[in-house]
């Protein structure tokens, strides 16, 4: 007999997930690939080069950056909130929090689109009194991107600030620490790891957003066009090549980014005894 | 450093914790908070060391009154239960920690920081391990990284939280020899929760003992155990006998020597420690037999029963020396005279 394992049901379980991830997520990724594969080296160079193609990449991956910092932060003092005091409405705040991932996206823009355009609800007031307009620009894109990501973020850092061991604290305070030195030096050491994962979730889900970004981005060649719309306009048009160059190279690039994420998660755990 | 308590109360919602807490611990004794669960002593110690608020009273350490003052001024070393060492710091950063987050104006260099810590990692005996996580310590090494740790911060109290609570019985019985001989060493005050009766008087040098959140008797452990106050401590404190006197007749409390006077109040008990019993072969008819015995290495602990009209039969324990039971001859059945060397009555 070959060496028994400790944990049953490897084979069947393994198995399972590699047929999950193949009919799921390889299958339908790798053709992506395949057809990319019809265009020599030069189309594909001189399709993502194109100044408008690169453009487009600049505005969804730094929108998708700039919403997961601030979903982050924002997010994890919704947690914080919710996880250590009492208060009225607690349940009915915890139901609000997960909206955004019921509600279809394309509602969601049309709904920020119209309080955020100049002449909307809050539009008309950030250009009065601050000269600001966020619709149809890319802070437009931000502001949506945020709504849609804040709930990962709160929902991976809540559990793990709900589980924080308090007499952790406690034994800080005994020893000295100040209530700033017990947060940056013990609460937020603990839960980094799970605020990285809830920022991967969230940088993955703004990159990839298409529905909620539309309304309210403007969508202006160079300045507010993100990836996805560049993609679906190019389908439109037949560019079927076109739209595949593109959504392999976003493909790749994201794939890298959050590659990065978890490694750099893999270290952050390592240097904090979690591994 | 002294510790004075005065009027202490905490009440949790409608549960009263604490009533007016009154004690003085003397500077350099090792003191041991024992009741029951649920009596308070976590929550006295916890309020000593400014983890918890009282309702009333003062905290006075070192005649100084610091009622008001944040866990983190106190000045105290606190040991958790759990020990709450910090998980995502190795073992020597856990014990570094105090020393670390203390005002620029007064923090030890770096290169005495880490002298300090490797010191202190020795005498917990555990510089070995001072790249290790948390996670991979057993929990005696737990325990002794975590007062390490409250050590740092040369606390002039120590407070520990059922300090054996979680440790096996070897473990257990190796840590209580060592903090003695600790507290011996370092002299400075410490006080530890425990519900463990042998634990208390193996380790302390006082005993204050706790009952529904009252100091029921305060003493070294010989007097606890020798004069205690009343019935609960007498019942906390070892094993205990109960005697009721007027289920008895006034001749056989004569011959045992339970007797007290001819107008004693019906309630009366009397406590007799199973080490007190003197047991002989009675000829005739006594109130108490002998039911079975076991083997306590040493000792040889003897069953006994009570059998009283309109009682329900009762056990009552003796001990003895192995060799002393022996000579008795006596076997299961027989009827027994006792003769009671020592008793504590209350009414």
């Amino acid at each position: 007999m070959s060496q028994s394992r400790i944990m049953p049901a490897f084979r069947p379980t393994i198995s399972f997930t590699l047929l999950y991830l193949s009919l799921v997520v390889l299958i339908p990724l790798s053709t992506l690939v395949f057809k990319s594969f019809q265009l020599s080296f030069d189309d594909y160079l001189n399709i993502i080069t194109n100044k408008r193609v690169v453009a487009a990449f600049r505005v969804s991956f730094s929108t998708a950056l700039g919403a997961a910092v601030i979903a982050s932060f924002f997010g994890f003092i919704v947690a914080w909130v919710l996880t250590r005091y009492p208060f009225v409405g607690k349940r009915f705040f915890h139901a609000l929090i997960d909206l955004p991932f019921a509600l279809p996206t394309a509602v969601a823009g049309i709904v920020l689109a119209t309080i955020f355009q100049p002449s909307g609800l809050l539009g008309k007031f950030l250009k009065q009194h601050f000269d600001l307009q966020i619709g149809f620009k890319p802070a437009g894109i931000v502001v949506a991107l945020i709504f849609i990501s804040i709930p990962f973020v709160v929902r991976t850092v809540e559990p793990v600030l709900q589980e924080f061991d308090s007499r952790m604290e406690e034994a800080a305070s005994s020893l000295g620490a100040t209530r700033w030195q017990v947060f940056t030096k013990i609460i937020f050491p603990n839960i980094f790891p799970a605020l990285l994962t809830g920022f991967a979730l969230s940088f993955a889900r703004g990159v990839g957003e298409y529905g909620s970004v539309i309304f309210i981005a403007g969508n202006l060649p160079y300045v507010s066009e993100i990836v996805p719309l560049l993609i679906i306009t190019k389908l439109e048009q037949y560019d079927i090549p076109g739209a595949t160059a593109i959504a392999l190279t976003m493909l790749v690039i994201s794939f890298l980014l959050l590659l990065l994420i978890n490694f750099s998660q893999y270290i952050v755990r390592k240097r904090s005894g979690q591994l | 450093m002294s510790i004075v308590l005065s009027n202490i109360s905490k009440n949790f919602g409608d549960f009263s914790a604490l009533h007016d807490i009154d004690l003085e611990i003397p500077e350099g004794e090792l003191v041991a908070l024992l009741g029951p669960s649920g009596c308070g002593k976590t929550t006295l110690l916890r309020i000593i060391a400014g983890l918890e608020q009282t309702d009333k009273g003062k905290i006075l350490l070192n005649g100084e009154d610091k009622t008001d003052f944040h866990v983190s001024q106190r000045g105290i070393g606190f040991v958790f239960q759990h020990y709450a060492l910090f998980r995502h710091m190795t073992v020597f950063d856990n014990v570094a920690f105090g020393m670390r987050v203390k005002d620029k104006k007064v923090r030890p260099s770096e290169a005495e920081i880490t002298r300090k810590t490797h010191a202190l990692l020795e005498l917990v005996q555990l510089d070995w391990l001072h790249n290790r996580f948390p996670d991979q310590l057993s929990g005696g090494q737990r325990q002794r990284i975590a007062l390490a740790r409250a050590l740092a911060v040369e606390p002039s109290v120590l407070l520990l939280d059922e300090p054996f609570g979680a440790l096996d019985a070897s473990v257990r019985k190796d840590l209580r020899q060592w903090l003695r001989s600790l507290h011996h060493e370092l002299n400075v005050t410490s006080i530890f929760v425990t519900h463990d009766q042998e634990e208390a008087m193996e380790v302390a040098s006082q005993v204050v003992v706790l009952n529904k959140g009252r100091i029921e008797q305060q003493g070294s452990p010989a007097e606890i155990y020798d004069h205690p106050a009343n019935v609960f401590v007498s019942k906390f404190i070892g094993q205990t006998n109960e005697f009721t006197l007027s289920h008895f007749t006034a001749d056989w409390l004569k011959q045992t020597g339970l007797y007290v006077n001819e107008n004693f109040a019906p309630e009366t008990v009397a406590h007799v420690r199973p080490h007190d019993i003197e047991i002989t072969k009675a000829t005739n008819e006594t109130p108490v037999t002998l039911k079975d015995w076991q083997h306590l290495g040493a000792l040889i602990r003897i069953e006994l029963v009570k059998n009283l009209p309109h009682q329900t039969p009762k056990s009552v324990f003796a001990e003895m020396p192995n060799a002393q039971f022996k000579s008795l001859q006596l076997n299961r059945g027989d009827n027994v005279d006792l003769k009671i060397r020592h008793a504590h009555w209350f009414n």
